[in-house]
């Protein structure tokens, strides 16, 4: 049984922790939509990244594929090497349990439970010793500035809070990238911060993220941005703004015609990035 | 390419498996128990009518088969004999004239007494001295049986006058006769005061009591009975030829398993011991009838009960989609998803079974003692009722479980928000 904390260093020199070749997703219909269309990214092992777009882009479909909760229709993705296609239904399902963690907008507490009990539903499907799942659920929670809340029903938690229990239960496993899909969409600017204030610590600490959202504020918190459009990664945009890369695949060029609004909407977040820049400087690389 | 290989696979280990089923059953108690309601209705059907059933069924049995339970009738071994083999020959006959006193020392024997066919002697007849009426109808005459003389406490039998003869009577072989009341009727003989007396070819005999009626062995009532000595001595009677045994009820099997040793330790074949009616099979043609509507009843209800178990639990996989998605993003596979459905519903039909069982019990002992009845049930009924509601729930959840494995993580997550 491979430990996931430990894989972060060895494999993490071969491999880049998300590598995503030419993926598509098509959703059957009538008229085929491609929700993804041929996108292709690279997330190195402490990275975080920022995926944003309008509703409707493409962007959670994207998190649900590197997320392995769906399976791309064409391309090649490799998950710290794994080539995630050639896996099984449970095999993937293996992987969300012990490497990967979710943050979803509408939070996905159980409502009947407490704090504790809702951070150790995420040990319930995974290998593992079982006698301390308390005492870690508790720990995962003062992590995420919950100590005083351990007992309280999630049904007594403000909004904020009950993100943060999400957060606490996506951490208990270590999960090597941390996937958050709107994870301020339900909250306002005030908690939205506390909570971005949290990612941020995470990431201090090494922590990989993926966060999906149409919030500026949020994605500008984040190391590096890619941009969706209908299906397709419009802009990936690395920390230092060093490397700014279009995507050049096809479909994607007939876009950057007509981007000019979007271009000029990027040129503000340049300098928003720049902002966004001190909290980088203090990050242990 | 790949040098991590396959990621671990995820796990359920069974504890968590019905912790989480207890927990997300219990979630809502009230649902819970409306839920399982309909499936208690049919486990307390089943339970109730079973257990009803078995002891309305012991207790008729009780009342019409206390007497053959009670009853061992012995005779000496026939053999199939006779020129065609068509008619039945005793082989030898052990029975002493002790063979009463030797069975009544058996345990669970109430009274023993020895009865005898006693041949007419050649030519002889019986007759009534005080009247004879060439006008009466030709009739069967009397037969002439040789009794013990605690008879009438194995047979059950009551007198309509005087008394029956004892054992002094018996030991001095006197000439005394005790008539069933046909033969008393037929020889002309109602009353006693006038010390009547019958011939029995030329002897004759007081006649010092009637049998009024017996439970057992009708053919007294018909019988001109003479202590056993008396047909030794005079009617030339070589051995009893046969015992009537009252037992306590239900030794008669155990009984005539003994006698036939008591009597004839040598040769226990020769003795052919009957207990009455086996109680087991009167009680199985009495209950079947009673007891196969409604069970048919019970299991109607039972489906019912498990249609409102699936109905519920397939709602309950619709409300509880963005759960199944977070699971599944926990790591859930479709197995684990299938395996909480069906262990929730498994509760929900064992916790069913459990109330529907317990309270088929009360009921079936509250009736009893209602009805003044012994109150029988089989000792693995309620725990198979239990295991039947367990059953009826894995069924009922089948079809939710299936459904809520198929469903897709992503759309799961995505119906919910």
């Amino acid at each position: 049984m491979g430990d996931p904390a430990a894989s972060d260093t060895p494999s993490g020199a071969a491999h880049a922790l998300v590598e995503l070749d030419g993926v598509w997703r098509t959703m059957d219909a009538v008229d085929p939509i491609h929700a993804v269309a041929d996108v292709s990214l690279r997330i190195e092992h402490g990275e975080w990244w920022s995926i944003t777009g309008a509703s409707g882009s493409g962007k959670s479909t994207l998190l649900n594929l590197i997320g392995c909760l769906d399976r791309p229709t064409a391309g090649e993705y490799r998950f710290d090497g794994i080539d995630v296609a050639s896996l099984t239904d449970a095999q993937r399902a293996g992987l969300r349990a012990h490497r990967l963690g979710f943050v979803f907008q509408a939070f996905h507490l159980l409502s009947t439970r407490t704090a504790t009990e809702n951070v150790a539903l995420a040990d319930l499907y995974r290998r593992g010793p079982r006698q301390d799942r308390r005492d870690r659920a508790r720990e995962a929670l003062h992590r995420v500035g919950l100590g005083s809340r351990l007992d309280a029903t999630v049904t007594t938690l403000s909004g904020g809070e009950r993100q943060r229990v999400a957060i606490a239960r996506a951490l208990l496993g270590r999960p090597e990238l941390l996937l958050c899909d709107e994870p301020t969409g339900n909250l306002d600017s005030a908690t939205t911060g506390e909570v971005l204030d949290l990612l941020e610590e995470l990431h201090g600490d090494g922590q990989s993220l993926l966060v999906v959202t149409h919030e500026a504020d949020v994605a500008r918190r984040s190391g590096a941005v890619a941009e969706m459009r209908d299906g397709a990664l419009a802009e990936k945009d690395n920390r230092d703004g060093a490397l700014a890369e279009i995507s050049s695949r096809d479909g994607a060029l007939a876009e950057k015609d007509n981007r000019d609004g979007a271009l000029a909407e990027k040129s503000n977040r340049d300098g928003a990035l720049a902002e966004s820049a001190r909290p980088d400087t203090g990050r242990a690389r | 390419m790949s040098d991590t290989g396959a990621p671990p696979r995820s796990a359920l280990a069974t504890v968590d498996l019905v912790d989480e089923a207890l927990s997300s059953a219990f979630a809502r108690p009230g649902r819970a128990l409306l839920t399982a309601l309909g499936t208690v209705l049919g486990i307390v059907t089943l339970v109730a009518t079973a257990g009803l059933s078995r002891t309305a069924g012991q207790q008729i049995v009780d009342r019409f088969d206390e007497l053959a339970a009670s009853t061992v009738d012995v005779q000496p071994a026939t053999v199939p004999g006779g020129l065609d083999g068509t008619e039945t020959v005793v082989v030898g006959n052990p029975m002493g004239w002790d063979a009463a006193g030797r069975v009544a020392r058996l345990a669970g024997v109430d009274a023993a007494a020895t009865l005898s066919d006693v041949p007419l002697p050649q030519g002889a007849a019986i007759s009534a001295v005080p009247v004879i009426d060439p006008g009466a109808a030709q009739t069967v005459p009397p037969t002439i049986l040789a009794a013990s003389p605690n008879l009438l406490a194995s047979v059950r039998g009551e007198l309509a006058a005087g008394r029956f003869f004892d054992s002094g009577h018996d030991r001095r072989a006197d000439q005394v006769a005790v008539l069933g009341v046909d033969a008393a009727a037929q020889l002309g003989i109602g009353r006693l005061e006038a010390s009547p007396a019958i011939l029995i070819g030329d002897d004759p005999y007081s006649v010092i009591g009637i049998i009024a009626r017996t439970e057992r062995n009708r053919e007294l009532l018909d019988a001109v009975v003479v202590p056993e000595g008396t047909a030794k001595e005079r009617l030339g009677l070589a051995a009893p030829s046969g015992l009537v045994v009252e037992t306590s009820v239900g030794a008669a099997g155990q009984v005539a398993d003994q006698v036939p040793l008591a009597l004839s330790p040598n040769e226990p074949d020769l003795i052919t011991a009957t207990a009455g009616w086996e109680p087991s099979d009167v009680r199985r043609g009495v209950t079947e009838d009673v007891s196969g509507l409604f069970l048919v009843l019970g299991g109607v209800a039972l489906l019912v009960g498990m249609l409102g178990i699936a109905n519920v639990t397939l709602v309950s996989v619709l409300e509880r989609t963005g759960e199944i998605g977070l699971r599944r993003a926990l790591g859930a596979g479709r197995r684990h998803i299938a395996a909480q459905f069906l262990a929730e519903s498994a509760v929900l039909g064992t916790l069913a079974g459990m109330v529907g069982s317990a309270t088929g019990v009360v009921l079936t002992v509250g009736v009893a003692a209602n009805r003044g009845w012994t109150p029988v049930l089989d000792p693995w009924l309620p725990l198979v009722a239990v295991v039947l509601g367990s059953l009826a729930g894995l069924l009922a959840g089948a079809y939710p479980a299936w459904r809520a494995a198929r469903l897709q993580p992503v759309d799961a997550l995505r119906s919910a928000t």
